[in-house]
Parts: structure tokens; sequence; C-alpha cells
């Protein structure tokens, strides 16, 4: 459900009016306005976004660790409206048990690289990717190094 | 845990690729240590004759885990990490960040500093420009061009020894404002340059714009339409060569820049040579912008009035006992900046460069992301070059202008 005064804002009345269960949360802080989704909903909010909000343009995705919070993980898009000149931010909170989240790459191919990246780096699988593997990293790296609970110093050893 | 993905990852993935291609495709590496990729790219492709059937970039042989750093560091420390990411622009990195971590902070930036800031950042897109036109022009053939570009570019560095003391990591901005104030006979040296600059640009154009080889390997080359290009995440010149007008300094103005008057170039071949002319067009703009700035610029304090943040003038704090406790409290521990998170988007030479920084109240960020434009410019690599001659590719990549430290963080 959504506030009053973020309903002001062109792009979340629209999400809202679209899929009222998709919304879980949000705010306008610092001129920035940000749409938790329900992990679930993520690509038909995107496909949505993009197809009739004039959304063409995902910036980048990547992903907040909550640890030890529960749910642990938040993976953030970015998009941008080129039109609108508008940017906005979707938050999908995902458990540390089941990291898992369907892949936006349907919707826009460079989340392919990005994506790669956050499963690089955190650990998160994207469902329906087209080659999620290490892209940073080397391929037999263990652990995943953005992590919390990953040391920031330390030998392999 | 099972791992999703390409068992043994890409180098698995092209072994197999050309175990089925047969005898007439051919499997080459290209890279990581080829000279015309600017670090250390690594592509992988596979060929019919001399045309590219199928491409993949492989990147992060220069990944330090930069993300992971900032979130040991200070604010105020984390300004040199900025640096070194984007080792040609390190100005407009240092510049993305302060201002990512001031609208968290939420403090106003003095006219002065902003407009010095403006300077400083079309310097250095300067800097940047000017060694993507000499290596491009090296990596095509033209030798010449690349003594001309780093003359120029000498001088510039030498104007960020001046005021830095640093020709490269200058990490001159600070949270807040600037390090110091320029020194004497800084602007002259600045002017100076500024005045002969357009001639020297008029000087590499003489070189390439109508050279009939520079023509023939640009013109027509490395072709990819737009729709791919915004599809794929690609910023920068880059789009604006495909006739789309858009710079983060004009749609989403910051630091002043909507004081200035300056275009936004643009071409609609798209090809390779269409990119070279808007980078072109891109320095005399940024040469006009910085002889606005120098001509216009504002008096007035060079740091934001908030003593939790900026630290004191060195004269203050030998005569008042407030400054000295603030000096100290600011060194030793940092400054603590307000729980939430922050998307600040600048126009870097190569294109969008994105900071997402969440703070937690505490004196190190939270998180820490950098949208760089590199990363984004180089997923659309295999849809530009499949298809083409291998002889191409070298042009083509080389007018996405990345660069690898950028890209891997």
């Amino acid at each position: 459900m959504l506030s009053d005064n973020l309903r002001e804002h062109a792009a979340a009345a629209a999400v809202e009016n679209f899929d009222s269960d998709a919304v879980t949360g949000g705010k306008f802080d610092r001129g920035e306005l940000t749409l938790e989704v329900a992990p679930a909903k993520i690509v038909s909010v995107c496909a949505f976004l993009k197809e009739r909000q004039q959304f063409i343009r995902l910036s980048s995705v990547t992903a907040v660790d909550r640890y030890p919070a529960e749910p642990r993980f938040e993976v953030v898009y970015h998009l941008h409206s080129i039109e609108r000149n508008e940017r906005l931010r979707l938050k999908c909170r995902v458990r540390g048990e089941d990291l898992v989240i369907e892949s936006v790459t349907p919707v826009w191919r460079s989340a392919n690289w990005y994506e790669c990246e956050v499963f690089d780096l955190f650990g998160i699988r994207f469902l329906r990717h087209p080659g999620l593997r290490r892209i940073l990293m080397p391929d037999d790296w263990e652990g995943h190094p953005l992590r919390k609970d990953y040391p920031v110093t330390g030998s392999r050893a | 845990m099972s791992e999703p993905g390409v068992p043994g990852g890409i180098v698995a993935e092209v072994e197999g690729r050309e175990a089925e291609t047969g005898p007439r495709r051919m499997v080459l590496n290209m890279g990581p240590q080829h000279p015309s990729t600017h670090g250390v790219l690594r592509l992988l492709i596979e060929l019919d004759g001399e045309i590219i059937t199928h491409c993949q970039p492989d990147i992060g042989f220069l990944h330090t885990g930069i993300e992971k750093e900032f979130e040991v560091k200070t604010y105020q420390q984390a300004v040199t990490l900025t640096d070194r990411v984007d080792y040609l622009a390190p100005l407009s990195n240092n510049l993305g960040w302060c201002l990512a971590v001031e609208k968290l902070l939420g403090l106003e930036i003095p006219p002065q500093a902003q407009w010095m800031r403006v300077m400083l950042t079309e310097l250095t897109r300067l800097n940047s420009h000017l060694v993507w036109l000499g290596t491009h022009a090296i990596d095509i053939g033209a030798m010449s061009v690349f003594l001309y570009c780093f003359r120029e570019r000498e001088e510039i560095l030498r104007i960020f020894e001046m005021f830095s003391g640093q020709r490269m990591m200058t990490s001159y901005f600070r949270i807040g404002g600037l390090a110091l104030e320029p020194p004497r006979g800084w602007y002259q040296r600045v002017k100076k340059f500024i005045d002969i600059f357009p001639s020297r640009v008029d000087e590499y154009e003489n070189l390439l714009t109508s050279n009939p080889i520079w023509i023939g390997r640009t013109r027509g080359v490395g072709f990819i339409s737009l729709e791919d290009m915004l599809d794929l995440g690609v910023t920068g010149p880059m789009l604006r060569a495909a006739g789309l007008k858009i710079d983060a300094r004009k749609n989403q103005p910051y630091t002043s820049y909507d004081k200035f008057d300056f275009e936004v170039p643009t071409r609609t071949e798209n090809d390779v040579y269409a990119r070279y002319q808007v980078r072109i067009e891109e320095m005399r703009q940024s040469a006009k912008i910085i002889r606005q700035a120098m001509d216009g610029m504002p008096s007035g304090p060079w740091k934001a009035d908030d003593p939790h943040v900026v630290l004191p003038d060195r004269e203050k704090m030998k005569t008042e006992m407030e400054a000295l406790i603030y000096h100290f409290k600011i060194v030793t521990e940092g400054f603590r900046v307000p729980e939430g998170e922050v998307y600040q988007v600048i126009e870097s030479p190569r294109g969008e460069l994105g900071y997402y920084v969440v703070g937690d109240g505490t004196a190190t960020p939270y998180r820490v992301h950098m949208r760089t434009p590199s990363f984004g410019n180089l997923q659309a690599v295999p849809k530009m070059v499949e298809g083409i001659l291998i002889a191409d590719v070298i042009a083509s990549i080389g007018s996405m202008d990345f660069v690898l430290g950028d890209t891997d963080r």
C-alpha cells in the first residue's frame, strides 16, 4: 500500500494502479523516489514501467546486504526515463535462506552483466538469466566478497 | 552450495564452442594484453574467415574490490579511492562522490567552489578526451596525433600538479568544497592554456578530419542502432553520435552547470567517425565552459559552512580552541552522515557515472555502488562487432572509450 504523499508521484501511482499487490512500500527522500516491490512481481512491474511509463533505460542493478537482519538482501534497480527526465529506484527484499529472484533480462538486456555482478559479489541467483556466471572474480573463487560477513582483509590459505 | 552458470566459466564455454564450430570457424583470443584494448580487456572472438560470428568479452582482470574498500573508509578518506576507479578522469569521479555525500548530508556548496569544480571537471574532460583521441588514432595507424594530444595533456597535468601536488590522482575535492585555494599564478596558466587550446584542436582536425585513410577506417564502421544501445546500457558520446541529445549536465544539472552556456554536440551517422566528431566538438565546448568559469568566477568561501564536516582553516586552528577540537574530531573519527540513500549521476567523459551511496548514520558508508559508464558501454561490444570484419574491431571498440579500471572497479 502506498501512502498519500507518494501517490502524488505519477510513476508511483501508475505502478499502484497497475498492480496494487506489487508495491509493498516506498519513500520520497532527498528528491529521489524509491518503490519497494514484491520480489515475485519484479518482472511484471519492470515490463510495465518500460513499456507503459517510458522508463526505457535500466541504469544499474545492485544489492545491499543488511546482515544480520532478515530479509537480508535488498536488490536495487535504478531506472531512467529520458522522455520524462526522471529516475526511479525499485527495491526488492530477498531472504537470506532463499536467495533467488527473477531476472529482468527479458525486459532490458543491460541487466545481463549487472545481474552477473550481483551474483558474483553477493551470491544472489537470478532465475531465467541467459548466462549467470562470475564476471569480476575468478571462476573458481569461493564466497561472495561484498557480503557483510566476508572479511575485508586476510589470506585465503 | 551448487552454483549456476556455465561450469568452468568463460574458458570452458569458449572451448566448448571451438569443439562445436567445426573446421571453417576459428576461435581467436584477443587480449588481455593486446595494446589496443587499453588495459586488460579480453575478447574471445569466433571467426568465419575474416567475419566475426560471435564475440564474448571477458572482464574482471583489474577488479580490486574498491566497493568493499569504501565500507571501511571514512567518507573523506574514500575520495582517494574514487580517483583510482577511472584513472583518466579522476576529478569527475571525485565530483560524483562528493555530490552524493553532500546530498546525503544536505550540504550547500558556496558558488565559488562550485564554479571551480566545474572548471576542473571540464579540464579533466579535456584530459580524458585527449588520451582517447591520441590512443584511438594510434590504434588506427595515425601515429603522430598521439604526440600532439599528449603535448596538451602534459600541460593539463601540470596544471593539476600546480594546485594539488599530483598529476593524476589529484583527490582535490573535499566533502563540502575544495582542499585549498589554487596557488598564485594558477589562473594565468589556465588562461594561457585555454587561449591556445582551440587552435590545437584545429591542428588535430587538420591531421584527421579530412584525412582519406582516417575516413576510410572510421566512416560506416562500428554501427549499432540507438535502440540497441539504450537497451544495452550504453551512455555518453556514443548516444550523442547516434543523434540523441542526452547529457546529465543539461538534463539533470548539478554543480551550477545550468548557469553555463554550452551546446551538447550530436551527430546522426552513428559510426566511429561520428563519435570522433562528437568528442572533438565536446573538447571545444569544454574549453568554452572553462573560459566562462574563469571570467565569471564569483568570490566567496571555498568551503561550506559546516564545522562538523569541513576542516577549519589552518589559521583558526592555531588560534581558536573550538576549531582545534573540530579539527581533531574530524581527522580522527570522520563525520557522521545521516541514514538514507542517494543515487547521484554526473556526466563523466565516458557517459553516465552514478554513485549509489547508502548511509547508516556512522562515519563510514554502509554500501557504495558505482554505476560506471565503461561497464555499461562494454556490454554492447558483442552487438557492435558481430558480423563485421576483424580488422574493424579495434576501431569499433576504440570509439567506445572505455577504461578497464572503470569497468572492473
